[in-house]
Parts: structure tokens; sequence; C-alpha cells
């Protein structure tokens, strides 16, 4: 079973005190899969990846990502995942060159490698001309794009997105969706979180999280017809605000 | 001239870097204008110096009839003003965050309570609790109530959406279109395009210089170009597919479609019969309406 998962969640469970953020929820993420987690501000979103990134330990059920289990193994899972949040995790007063370096040191790889990587990196992104340049003085999308890379970094077997895309132009949102399906395209796994309903049509199945649960799960086709829908706005509509 | 908001010839530098590059548009009173544009397009930038918390390089700009250059104080005391990261007083409870914007406006909440009632409600429960320990779309709220709490004439919102979930987002631009109903004037930038059809005038910005200027529907109404919604089974195949189409003037995805903009009026059958030879299957292929994005795509 996990030769083809990525991820196995069964009943995970997250309680603060009387509260529960995270009410036994189960599903599984495919290798090579790109996976939608959505959810409004408040669902349990932010503490299931935490749990799953082994940043929080649950309080009950049980969960595999990248073979390794989140109570036992939670530092094998940080070596073999990549992280990007919103605010892109770069440090600003580094160069590119700096970043890469860093990443690649804080991931275990040796010197050769890092250099080897840099200049992939660089090459794909086209960024030679600037491997120098401080990141905080680089225009938004680029600092995204690299961002993503330096998450990939270390070849991981899964990366995590959460909101990557927030407050980008839609020409770079887009560019930067094209380099999601060409990473998937390489086998790995993407487990991703947006606001935008139409980027929830690029995952190949999606989960939505209300109240702690997770309310819906499916390809967005599937969903869609399940909840008559049109558009995947609709559908995140009728479950976030029933009635 | 009877505006509320008014704009001429604007432009502001960071150094070497132009912020904003000879902006100028008018707001009338009451209206419900959207800036649109991503990160960095200059939103906040302007809102600033319309608050009267930055003096422009050059040009000049009224609110409410005063000049943001010289009457900061008539200014500040008429306009509400909620930027984009949160700056409440985060160890004062909700309650005492209200009060504190009243009194600092020489006023007090029942004064302005008939506008905030709708949305007070709505945090009225946690008026005892720490504003930094609300969650995000109440601290939203309360930012709101405080912006409102002395009733200006003219409502200053930056990004009041971003970071917020498409139900909470649409619940916002509900409690925007009743406040304008009690006559405020709102100026809110927003980086999601979806969003700009609940305004009645939208300008698009993008680094620093304004693309367009209309209502949405007429800013719609201005992509000419033949447009289509297209799909098939492997849809990233499909993208690389159309793009190697010499009609292509533009192919992007958006959503489940990808939208197609030709060179030249084709039909449907002839890209459906390109695609088919292509090998592509389970295809659709539909003449479509622009939405802003598309017509933001082709601007920029």
């Amino acid at each position: 079973m996990s030769a083809e998962n990525a991820i196995t969640a069964h009943q995970l469970t997250k309680r603060f005190g009387d509260f529960t953020a995270v009410d036994a929820i189960s599903f599984e993420v495919k290798k090579g899969e790109i996976f939608g987690f959505l959810g409004a501000n408040g669902a349990g979103k932010t503490t299931a990846i935490r749990m799953l990134t082994g940043l929080n330990r649950p309080t009950g059920g049980e969960a595999t990502v990248a073979g390794f289990d989140v109570y036992r193994q939670s530092e094998k899972i940080k070596e073999n995942i990549g992280y990007m949040s919103q605010k892109f995790s770069l440090y600003e007063d580094l160069s590119i060159r700096q970043n890469i370096r860093f990443y690649g040191g804080i991931y275990g790889l040796r010197s050769n490698e890092i250099k080897e990587k840099t200049e992939q990196i660089l090459t794909s992104l086209t960024l030679e001309a600037y491997a120098d340049k401080i990141v905080g003085e680089l225009p938004l999308g680029w600092k995204q794009r690299l961002a993503f890379a330096v998450a990939n970094v270390h070849d991981p077997a899964i990366v995590f997105l959460d909101e990557p895309t927030g407050g980008v132009d839609p020409a770079t949102r887009r560019r930067f969706w094209e380099m999601i399906y060409a990473t998937a395209n390489l086998g790995r796994t993407i487990f991703v979180t947006t606001h935008y309903m139409d980027e929830a049509e690029y995952c190949d199945r999606i989960s939505i999280m209300v109240d702690g649960k997770i309310a819906a799960l499916g390809s967005p086709g599937e969903l869609k017809e399940r909840f008559s829908a049109t558009t995947m706005d609709e559908v995140f509509v009728s479950l976030a605000r029933p009635k | 001239m009877n505006s509320s908001i008014k704009i001429s010839n604007i432009n502001h530098s960071f150094g070497e870097v132009q912020a904003l590059k000879d902006i100028s548009f008018e707001v009338a009173p009451g209206e419900l204008f959207g800036l649109i544009g991503p990160d960095g397009a200059g939103k906040s930038t302007l809102f600033r110096i319309l608050t009267t918390l930055l003096v422009p390089s050059s040009g000049n700009a009224t609110v409410a009839g005063w000049d943001v250059k010289k009457d900061l104080k008539q200014i500040r005391r008429r306009v509400g003003y909620m930027p984009g990261r949160f700056s409440l007083y985060q160890d004062l409870t909700v309650e005492e965050n209200l009060q504190f914007f009243a009194t600092i406006f020489g006023t007090t909440i029942e004064e302005g309570y008939h506008l905030i009632e709708e949305i007070w409600v709505q945090i009225e429960p946690f008026r005892k609790r720490r504003a930094g320990k609300l969650s995000g779309g109440m601290k939203q709220k309360l930012a709101l109530c405080c912006a409102l709490i002395h009733q200006p004439e003219v409502l200053f919102l930056d990004e009041p959406t971003t970071g917020v979930d498409a139900v909470s987002r649409r619940e916002f631009w509900d409690m925007l279109q009743r406040l304008k109903e009690h006559g405020i004037t709102i100026l809110v930038s927003t980086p999601y395009m979806d969003e700009a059809m609940r305004c009645e005038r939208i300008a698009l910005i993008q680094a620093g210089e304004i693309l367009s200027i209309d209502t949405p529907q007429g800013i719609i109404g201005s992509y000419k170009k033949p447009l289509f919604a297209v799909r098939s089974k492997n849809f990233y195949q499909l993208l690389q597919d159309l793009r190697g189409y010499e009609g292509t003037e533009r192919v992007e995805p958006f959503g489940e479609y990808l939208h197609l903009t030709t060179k030249a009026q084709v039909d449907s059958e002839v890209i459906e019969t390109l695609m088919n030879n292509q090998g592509h299957q389970e295809i659709v292929v539909k003449p479509v309406e622009a939405t802003i994005e598309d017509v933001f795509l082709d601007l920029m």
C-alpha cells in the first residue's frame, strides 16, 4: 500500500484542550499526484499540515509521510519533504546563490552537489545573470519560483506548498502552476493549499476541510458532479456555508 | 468638480524604484471603486498618499475636497483606513480597540454604532478577548469596525480579503455593498480578479501604471479578440500543443479550461479538428466571454 502512497492518514486527530482542531481525518495521497488541500480559514488545514510535516505531534490516529511515521520518525519526514509557504521562506538579505547554498547545506547536500544544484536551478529559471543579486530586490514572481526550486533542492519525495500563489499577478500565477505540473510529471508528489478556486481545478484530487473534518474528497470533476455545481467555487461555498 | 477622490498625475519614487507612474482618476461620492492588481503594483503606496501618510514625489490629489499635501488634519478626520497589515492593538481587547478609535476621533461608540452594528454583532461575543488572539476573519471585521466608528466620508480598504478563503471573501463583499447604502465612498484594493465584478468601477493596476479604468462590464467588453474555452483529457499536453499552433495569440489555464485567444476569427470546429489530428480525446471547444483576468493578462 505505501508503495503507491506518498501520504496516508487514518483517523488523524489534534486537540488543543477541549477544542478539536483536526477531527479524525483519513485520506491517501498517491505518489506523483497533485493533491489540493482546501478549506475555509480556521477549518484545521494548518494544524493538519503541521502534523504531516512533523512539526506537531498528533493527539490520535495514524499517518505516514514518504513512508515515515509521524510519531516516531518526524526528523526523517523533514528530510524527505520540501516546504514552501506564501512568505517564501527565502532569506531576503542573502543572494540567490547564497540562499541555494544555505538550503542545500541545511538538507545535508555535499558541496559538489550544492554546486551542481545551483547551476541547475539558475539555468532552469534563467537566473544565471542574477546569481549574486540580493533576493530582497527581486520581483515577486522570481522570488516565488526561486522559493519553489529551493524547496526542491534536496529532491524530496513530497513538496508541501502553503498558499504559494497569494498576491502574485495572473501571468506569474500561471507560470508557477506550470512549474508544479512539470515537477509532478517527474513523479514528485505535490500537496498544495490555495484560496484561488480556479487553481483547485488544476489538482488531480482535492479534499475540502470543514470544521476539522474532511467534508469532501475527489477529483474536481467528481466533486462538481456530486454537488451539482459548474465550478469548484460553487462546491466550496455549498460545503463551507451549508443551508 | 464634485469628486470624493480626485487624483491628478501622481508619481512616486522610492530611490530608483518608480512605484507610481502618472496616476490619474476620480471616484464619485458614494461609489465603490476597486483597485485591482498584484502585490507590488503600487496599490498600498497610493493608499498611503491618499490618507496623507506619504507625500507624493509629484502630482496632486484631493480627498473629500481637501488637498493631501496641505490639509492633513481635515483629511484624517474624514477618512477611515484599513491597512493591508493588521494594525490594531494586539494586547487591547476587542472592545478596548473600538473604544480607543472612537476616543481619538473625538466621538463615541454610540454615535457611530448604526454603521458598524451588522459587523459588530458578529464579533461582540469575543469583546473581552485580546485582538491578537482573534482568528483572521474576526480581526478583519474588528479592523473594519475601527475604521468606521467615526463615520468617515471616504473609506480606504487595502487588500481586506488577502489570504481570506473564498466564502469569507464573498461575505466581506456583501458587507461592503450594504455599507455603500450609507453613502460612504469606498476605495478598495484586491489582488483577486474575480472580486472586480463586485465594484461599480475598477482600475487595473500593474507595476505602478494604470492599465485600464471602466466599469467591470466595460472592461470585459473591451476584449475584442476571439476567445475560446478549450479542454481535453490531457490538459498539460493540450497547453503545449496549442502554444505551438500558428493561429494562437495566447493560451493560458483558466480553471478546468484553457482560454485560447486566436489571431483571427475561426470556427470552433477548426480548433477541434486540429486537436483531434494531434490525438487529443474528450475535446471541448466553445466561444466564451472574457473575464477581468483575460483582459488583465492581455494588457500586461
